[in-house]
């Protein structure tokens, strides 16, 4: 049986990155409880739409969970209150009548605020292409069990593979540090025997790039994990520290 | 260099001079609780330490490091902040897997160091700056068994230096796995087990302190 529910939002409006923003109330009635978070942003912006007024600007592309696109700093948490889930995951049935949500951006130096909640997260491509990739000149198409690799390196590069890159981590993180993300871009990488041959480099690569866009320093407080939609480890951050340190001691 | 351009180097720096820290904190420990069997014992170990070249050389080493700590922690905090922009949240909440010292290491460490100052100025300055300068004529610096029995003979400077112990406590709770995990010695196996063991170490390290400024505060 569907049920409604009245809801306050508190969303943060910002006309542009170097203007100056603040929060604006909303009152909406009748969601779905069955609606999405998006679905009943979607029903907000329509209304604002209607009324004349400039409708709030949010990210979003798959919204099946896997592109991370979305975001969004809900009532203290990224990607919501739901545990393991990215903000087009989320549903209405979350939350009660008569529940103001507050809704804001990723706060951090690194992800600055292009209008209302998106913000630019650029900066994680550009860490991509400081080394998150493999150039190893392979020849032909090998076989695929040419190279034997043990099952449990294999679920572990899928673990940290399975890293959308959203920015949670850095929103969630006090330091507001890129490590989580960072660590698990090395790690899928490192762990396996064709990402193996440039672990060094692109750890430190990665890494100085990281830091240069500037991004804090990570102190394992361990909020990224917690607010991670797809719980990648903080244990990659170690694997990171350890390349990075042994690249180092290299050379 | 890169323990000085790098987020990882200076870490590093954090969590080499946090366990050095740790060491000697144990060691500290283990000559505190001779005092609760042996007055002559405490003080032949006072003796023996004193301002001798060995022990001179040791406390710089100890005084670097603890310098080497307090700075990159300001200077590694000042970055965080700055990276975390101008705008805070509004709400914040934080999950329930987030130990509360390690979001608050800066805070525990002032209370630390302001417990260290008052620890310095209550034994070091009376003891080794004692025998050093003769600052304090009337106070024999070998004798530090006295100096204990006095000191904790007010239970104010007791309870202080139990609130003392709580900071260092939490402080070590984190920094003890926070430092192997940024030397990067450890994985999902060894994550749980460093934070049970840094829970146990520093517990006994604590209780170490405690019982000596409980026995000579309350029981003696």
């Amino acid at each position: 049986m569907e049920k409604t529910i009245n809801i306050t939002l508190k969303i943060w409006r910002q006309r542009g990155p170097k203007e100056k923003g603040a929060f604006k109330e909303y009152a909406l009635n009748d969601i779905s409880t069955d609606s999405s978070f998006l679905e009943m942003l979607d029903i907000l912006n329509e209304q604002l739409i209607n009324k004349g007024e400039e409708p709030v600007v949010f990210d979003h592309d798959c919204r099946e969970g896997i592109c991370g696109m979305c975001s969004l700093y809900i009532n203290g948490h990224p990607h919501g209150p739901d545990e393991d889930v990215t903000t087009c995951q989320l549903h209405m049935r979350r939350f009660n009548d008569g529940d103001v949500i507050t809704i804001e951006p990723w706060r951090s130096a690194g992800f600055p605020v292009i209008r209302d909640l998106m913000v630019d997260r650029g900066a994680f491509d550009k860490i991509i292409q400081a080394g998150g990739y493999v150039s190893v000149n392979t020849g032909g198409v090998p076989d695929a069990n040419a190279i034997p690799i043990p099952k449990a390196d294999a679920d572990e590069a899928m673990d940290s593979a399975s890293c959308i890159g959203c920015g949670a981590c850095v929103a969630a993180c006090k330091n507001g540090s890129a490590m989580l993300f960072v660590s698990a871009k090395v790690s899928q990488l490192a762990l396996l025997p064709q990402g193996r041959v440039e672990a060094a480099s692109r750890a430190k690569a990665m890494l100085a790039k990281m830091d240069e866009l500037g991004f804090g320093n990570c102190t394992n407080t361990g909020a990224c994990e917690a607010e991670c939609p797809k719980s990648v480890s903080i244990s990659n951050i170690a694997r990171l520290n350890r390349e990075y340190i042994k690249a180092k001691l290299k050379d | 260099m890169w323990l000085l351009n790098s987020s990882i180097g200076k870490k590093v720096v954090m969590s080499v001079t946090g366990l050095f820290l740790i060491l000697f904190l144990t060691f500290h420990m283990s000559m505190n609780l001779v005092a609760i069997f042996s007055a002559e014992g405490y003080n032949m170990i006072c003796e023996f330490l004193g301002a001798n070249w060995y022990a001179l050389v040791g406390t710089a080493v100890i005084a670097g490091g603890a310098a080497l700590h307090i700075l990159y922690a300001f200077w590694l905090t000042y970055i965080n902040r700055r990276a975390r922009g101008n705008n805070r949240y509004a709400v914040v909440s934080k999950p329930k897997t987030v130990e509360w010292a390690s979001q608050n290491m800066l805070v525990l460490g002032i209370i630390i160091v302001l417990g260290l100052c008052m620890h310095m100025w209550d034994f070091w300055a009376k003891m080794q700056l004692n025998e050093l300068t003769g600052l304090f004529p009337d106070v024999n610096p070998h004798d530090g068994y006295a100096l204990i029995v006095e000191k904790f003979s007010s239970p104010i400077a007791t309870v202080c230096y139990l609130i003392w112990f709580v900071a260092i406590w939490f402080h070590l709770t984190h920094g003890f796995w926070s430092a192997l995990h940024t030397l990067g010695w450890n994985n999902k196996t060894w994550l749980a087990r460093w934070k049970c063991i840094a829970n146990i170490f520093t517990t006994v390290i604590c209780l170490g302190f405690a019982v000596v400024a409980i026995y000579f505060g309350f029981i003696a």
